[in-house]
């Protein structure tokens, strides 16, 4: 298939950014996002051209390495995937792509499609995790976690940090990642002892990385990857209340 | 203490006092509709429950709330909504995109329909509360004939036309804002499906109430 892309350019992060156009002619369907890419930038590198720089690790949707605003969708226009589980044969042949990273002032560009998410590293360890020492793994019946609230625990830990969320809101608002890092700890007893100083010290260390706040648009839920919940966003706002006014 | 001054300066913290002002805000409009809706049991009825409102000195404690709540509200979504600028800046050679995972027309326009609302809200004020002083008498009592004032404006295309727009607004406001407030508050995602409904209903009331007032006086409130 043919296809025409339109892709951000960027020397370094001082540097100013431009689009520029690309046609790759022979990208098969069976492709992914990434490998038409890859593919792109094997002929870039032919021609003697610099090829596109772009972030990817585990090209199975668990790393959280990829990213990509693809026609205005982070991680594409299929929903529950990230960019590198999206193959060319969503697309139509002759389609134009546009190409862009992920956009927000916490999440400087790095070099074309590349930015930098470290902020979500330095938000982690401003408290999400555990730090009591657990010792050898205990009895598997003697903590007691009703099945529901395993399932939502499990379901705010498939997070993988991409930055998706960031992406797509409108207030670059990190607090559907960060209420998922929150729950995923605070809904379970290991969690519970640090419960208040954790998400003290993460909403503080989003707010001093300069995300937005949150308008409640749901937009981070319709691109996220990994289809993070809202309901995570309110009960971060609740385990906020609880360490301010109940601890 | 140190953390209820670290929660008031967070932004999970602000979003709180936007959400419980606003619901606050959503009380008012509310009990302003229901109140306005007397104009169907007549000019009487309408003055009258207008002079009793505001013959208590009750009045000036409501109208201090009404507009801390009104200025909270207004000031921390302004300050807000500049950082969340901030946060995503738009460069001008970003093409602009037509994304297919995007969120509802309501929840993206908020504080372009709150400023409207506050525009409206001030020429509201100054057309009927601080609008021509006509006096009646119902029952041998001296009082204020709003319903007169309200009849008046209403009979202009214009205005109720203008103000029929201004509900719309309104509506828009409320359509997302009354349940995103549940969100705010930790109490209930915005996409639960009974929060949702209950913020759609809350709207429709409250939209539809002030939308058939204007409707009514063009058509049947001509002196």
């Amino acid at each position: 298939m043919k296809l025409h892309l339109k892709i951000w350019r960027q020397k370094g992060p001082k540097e100013t950014g431009a689009f520029k156009d690309y046609t790759v002619d022979n990208a098969s369907e069976h492709m992914s996002f990434l490998e038409m890419l890859d593919f792109l930038n094997t002929s870039l590198v032919q021609k003697g051209e610099e090829a596109v720089q772009f972030d990817h690790d585990c090209r199975e949707g668990i790393c959280g390495s990829c990213s990509l605003m693809i026609n205005g969708n982070p991680h594409g226009p299929e929903t529950g995937t990230a960019t590198c589980q999206l193959h060319m044969r969503k697309f139509n042949d002759g389609d134009t792509i546009v190409i862009e990273p992920f956009r927000a002032k916490a999440f400087p560009i790095l070099r074309d499609l590349c930015v930098d998410r470290t902020a979500f590293d330095r938000i982690m360890a401003a408290g999400g995790f555990c730090s009591i020492n657990t010792g050898n793994a205990p009895e598997a019946n003697s903590i007691l976690i009703g099945k529901e609230t395993a399932e939502k625990a499990m379901d705010s830990a498939a997070c993988i940090g991409c930055g998706a969320c960031v992406a797509a809101c409108k207030n670059a608002s990190a607090m559907l990642f960060v209420s998922a890092k929150v729950s995923q700890m605070a809904l379970l007893p290991q969690g519970d002892p640090e419960r208040g100083k954790r998400v003290r010290g993460m909403v503080a260390q989003m707010d001093q990385e300069m995300f937005g706040s949150c308008s409640n648009t749901g937009a981070c839920e319709a691109a996220c990857p990994k289809e993070i919940k809202l309901e995570n966003i309110a009960r971060l706002n609740r385990e906020m209340l609880r360490a301010t006014f109940v601890e | 203490m140190m953390k209820c001054k670290s929660f008031l300066t967070s932004s999970v913290g602000q979003k709180f006092l936007v959400a419980i002002t606003g619901l606050g805000l959503s009380g008012f409009v509310l009990a302003h509709m229901l109140g306005n809706l007397l104009m169907f049991v007549g000019a009487d009825a309408y003055n009258l429950y207008g002079h009793k409102l505001t013959s208590t000195p009750l009045i000036y404690v409501a109208e201090v709330g009404l507009i801390a709540f009104f200025l909270t509200h207004l000031g921390l979504t302004l300050k807000l909504t500049r950082e969340n600028r901030t946060a995503r800046p738009l460069t001008p050679e970003q093409l602009p995109s037509n994304p297919v995972k995007k969120a509802s027309f309501a929840s993206r326009s908020m504080a372009l329909s709150g400023l409207m609302v506050f525009t409206f809200v001030i020429l509201h004020l100054v057309t009927f509360k601080f609008g021509t002083y006509y006096e009646t008498e119902v029952d041998g009592v001296k009082m204020r004939d709003l319903y007169r004032l309200v009849a008046e404006w209403f009979q202009k295309e214009w205005y109720a036309g203008f103000y029929l727009v201004c509900m719309v607004i309104l509506f828009t406001h409320l359509s997302h804002g009354f349940s995103a407030a549940f969100q705010s508050l930790g109490l209930q995602s915005v996409h639960n499906r009974n929060i949702k409904r209950l913020g759609w209903a809350f709207a429709v009331i409250v939209g539809g109430g002030f939308f058939i007032q204007p409707l009514y006086m063009y058509l049947w409130g001509a002196p």
